[in-house]
């Protein structure tokens, strides 16, 4: 049995290898995009494009523009001086928010009434705008408190101390790059599995295989071993550039982080090799291969949390098995969890692959032309 | 017959030949029609950003009067769904299992403290793992402890006020709804993934089933080829579009306040460059396989992480901004995002629009001179 099994993967590596477009296309991509991805993914802002309007012509003014220029994350583009140039410089997104000094703004303060700066910022992405205004609020927090000390002003009865766990600096590309890890393994074992099967029944050699002494089994796993050896490799060469190259911390253990990729190839070889034996053409295939990977990526909580989704989207969310991983590997980076509190995440991921497997095996003999 | 007329047959007979092939495989119409309705529907409804009711763990170690009315303030504010518990340990125990977002601790001198010029330091701990999520916390916390501060100030009669106030304006999109911005955006991922699956494997798929040659034969030119293949999807993309956007503005509660007529014509530019795009690949390719292998890396994740729609593409390095440069979803969404939310605003829209036509014809003129008449 095992050598027919081990002839069948030594084909399918050939026809996966042999040409040097498929090799190539293989091969170089997910390398690539881990670098791309990695730079792009992450929700920190830097070099915000601003405009100053000052129209305050005392120190106070100054001083808290003098600030602003300071801080790495905003980069001051324009100089405003009437109201009519701040709509064009917003609608042309020549700059993301315009910060609004007007002329009593010294005078406030030095009498000690509250002194009030206007902010402006293009709400296109709602997101962007609320962390920019985030940004702001703290240089200005910054100015209260060193005018405050200065003048020995009351500090407030109140003040909120601020730590975070596991993240301590909330760079929020540590929280994308375990994420993408997930994406191109999920994305590798998809081009190799979705299209093995549909390919043989498009150029007919399908049927010359199932009339073999092989049995449906045998076809399983000699379709299933090369997608999961290249997803292991591909995986675990990008990890490798996640942790050298990036510096994200791996503080869990190798053997859980290993434990869980197995799982979830399993799972998304299945699932391949259900989508290839459900399709008769290689575009079919193809198509398959979208339809899953789209949703599986957009809510597998990889950009926007799982939490915030409405409760029938969350039931279908539990059919993804990027979901369990992303958790798994974020966990393992971050966190460093023990192998036995991520039970939770690994037995459905086991499930979703006995169970897509076992269809795929029955669609093999079940679904013929 | 005249040679113009002869042509204009030639292509009705490819376009219908197509159209055929389009009606008899259901899964180009799947594509064009179920599939943008299917995931906007799916991601319209499920992906957000808005935090709201975000559960944090409430430890008071000492209750008293002056804890329990920030308690209060916290459970008046919409974006908090506090747990009161006990003890830090239970509290540190929930955030590690994910069932609470942070933790706020009132130390037990918090009631003295507060009566005293140092003031009472609240503690708050967030998970930082999902930093986008753990700043958000941190911003609406910050904002509830100051509105209950000013309360206090204000029932003691002793007004409290920052020397500095921030006012902001958010302009385009008051209410910050992530849903605003996150639907059109979807809109542009969706059409890139169909204009290239409608045609990433036609060209492939004569190549390999040896109908190439057929036509090879025949007095089609190449440029008639490429029509034949390019005027059915574009139709059919065209419909896709439209379906998408009165989804986006009927279903989704998007405002469209740009000319529908200029989406309509920027829509049809880029739908240029995404079916051009696939038929580069179909034509580079010559394989299915390939094809279908370069579409998936080609096309959704670059849209999805590189097109500015859901990551800033300002504040990425310079090298990675130049990359984002190649892809058309990037010069899309800031066009749709506009229309859709700013209005016409020409200084955004002529420009981008102007870098699609340019790599419309690029792509469709690269295709043309790939695609020669010839056996290899």
């Amino acid at each position: 049995m095992w050598s027919r099994i081990l002839a069948l993967v030594l084909k399918e590596f050939i026809t996966l290898l042999k040409e040097g477009k498929s090799r190539a296309v293989l091969i170089v991509p997910p390398l690539i995009q881990l670098l791309v991805f990695g730079y792009a993914a992450t929700y920190d802002l830097k070099h915000v494009p601003y405009a100053v309007y000052n129209e305050d012509p005392g120190p106070g003014g100054r001083r808290l523009v003098a600030m602003l220029r300071g801080s790495s994350s905003f980069d001051e583009v324009a100089t405003v001086t009437s109201i009519d140039q701040v709509a064009p410089l917003v609608d042309s997104r020549k700059v993301l928010l315009v910060l609004h000094v007007d002329s009593r703004f010294s005078r406030d303060l030095l009498a000690g009434r509250p002194a009030r700066v206007q902010v402006i910022v293009d709400g296109r992405n709602s997101n962007t705008a609320l962390i920019a205004v985030g940004y702001l609020r703290n240089i200005v927090a910054g100015f209260n408190r060193a005018w405050s000390d200065e003048r020995g002003l009351p500090a407030p009865p109140a003040a909120l101390e601020t730590r975070a766990w596991f993240n301590p600096n909330l760079e929020s590309r540590w929280f994308f790059l375990p994420g993408i890890i997930g994406i191109l393994t999920l994305l590798v074992t998809m081009v190799i599995t979705a299209m093995s099967v549909a390919r043989e029944r498009e150029q007919g050699t399908f049927d010359q295989l199932l009339v073999t002494p092989m049995r449906p089994v045998e076809i399983l796993l000699g379709k299933a071993l090369p997608g999961f050896i290249i997803g292991i490799l591909e995986a675990t060469a990008i990890t490798l550039i996640a942790v050298l190259w990036f510096g994200i911390p791996l503080l869990g253990s190798l053997a859980a982080l290993y434990l869980g990729l197995a799982l979830f190839l399993l799972s998304a070889v299945g699932i391949g090799l259900m989508i290839s034996a459900l399709a008769v053409t290689q575009q079919q295939g193809l198509l398959g291969a979208f339809l899953f990977m789209v949703p599986a990526v957009i809510l597998s909580g990889f950009a926007t949390p799982i939490a915030n989704m409405p409760a029938a989207i969350r039931l279908i969310t539990l059919l993804d098995p990027l979901r369990y991983f992303l958790v798994v590997l974020r966990e393992l980076f971050l966190e460093g969890t023990p192998v036995t509190a991520l039970v939770h995440q690994l037995w459905p991921m086991a499930l979703i692959g006995l169970a897509s497997m076992t269809l795929a095996g029955w669609l093999f003999r079940h679904r013929m032309y | 017959m005249s040679a113009r007329g002869g042509a204009r047959m030639r292509l009705r007979g490819l376009v219908r030949k197509e159209f055929l092939q389009i009606v008899r495989d259901p899964s180009s119409i799947a594509i064009a029609f179920v599939m943008p309705v299917a995931l906007l529907l799916l991601f319209g409804y499920g992906l957000s950003l808005d935090v709201d009711r975000v559960p944090v763990a409430l430890v008071a170690e000492r209750p008293s009067a002056d804890t329990s009315d920030f308690a209060g303030s916290l459970e008046g504010s919409r974006y908090f769904a506090p747990i009161a518990m006990s003890a830090m340990p239970a509290a540190e125990q929930a955030l590690l299992d994910g069932r609470v977002d942070a933790i706020v601790r009132l130390r037990p001198d918090f009631a003295a403290r507060e009566r005293r010029s140092s003031g009472a330091p609240v503690q708050v701990i967030v998970n930082g793992i999902d930093a986008n999520t753990a700043r958000l916390v941190e911003g609406y916390m910050d904002g509830a402890t100051n509105a209950w501060l000013a309360r206090r100030a204000a029932e003691q009669g002793v007004p409290f006020e920052a020397p500095v106030e921030v006012e902001h304006r958010v302009w385009f999109n008051p209410d910050l709804r992530s849903r605003n911005f996150l639907v059109p955006g979807l809109v542009v991922v969706i059409m890139t993934l169909i204009g290239a699956l409608l045609t990433a494997m036609v060209m492939a798929r004569e190549w390999e089933r040896g109908t190439m040659e057929a036509l090879i034969v025949t007095p089609v030119s190449v440029g008639e080829i490429l029509l034949g293949k390019l005027i059915p999807y574009f139709v059919l993309g065209m419909g896709g579009m439209l379906l998408s956007v009165a989804m986006a503005t009927w279903l989704f509660d998007v405002p469209l306040t740009g000319s529908f007529w200029v989406l309509l014509l920027t829509s049809a530019v880029f739908l240029l460059v995404a079916l051009g795009m696939g038929l580069l690949i179909s034509s580079v390719a010559r394989s299915q396989f390939v094809a279908g292998q370069l579409a998936l890396i080609t096309t959704f994740l670059p849209a999805f992480l590189l097109s500015g729609f859901i990551f800033e593409i300002r504040s990425m390095p310079a090298v990675v901004q130049a990359i984002t440069q190649l892809f058309a979803a990037r010069y899309f969404v800031a066009i749709v995002t506009t229309l859709f939310l700013a209005g016409d605003i020409w200084s955004v829209i002529v420009p981008n629009t102007l870098v699609l036509a340019l790599m419309a014809v690029l792509f469709l003129g690269l295709t043309r001179l790939r695609t020669r008449k010839r056996l290899e």
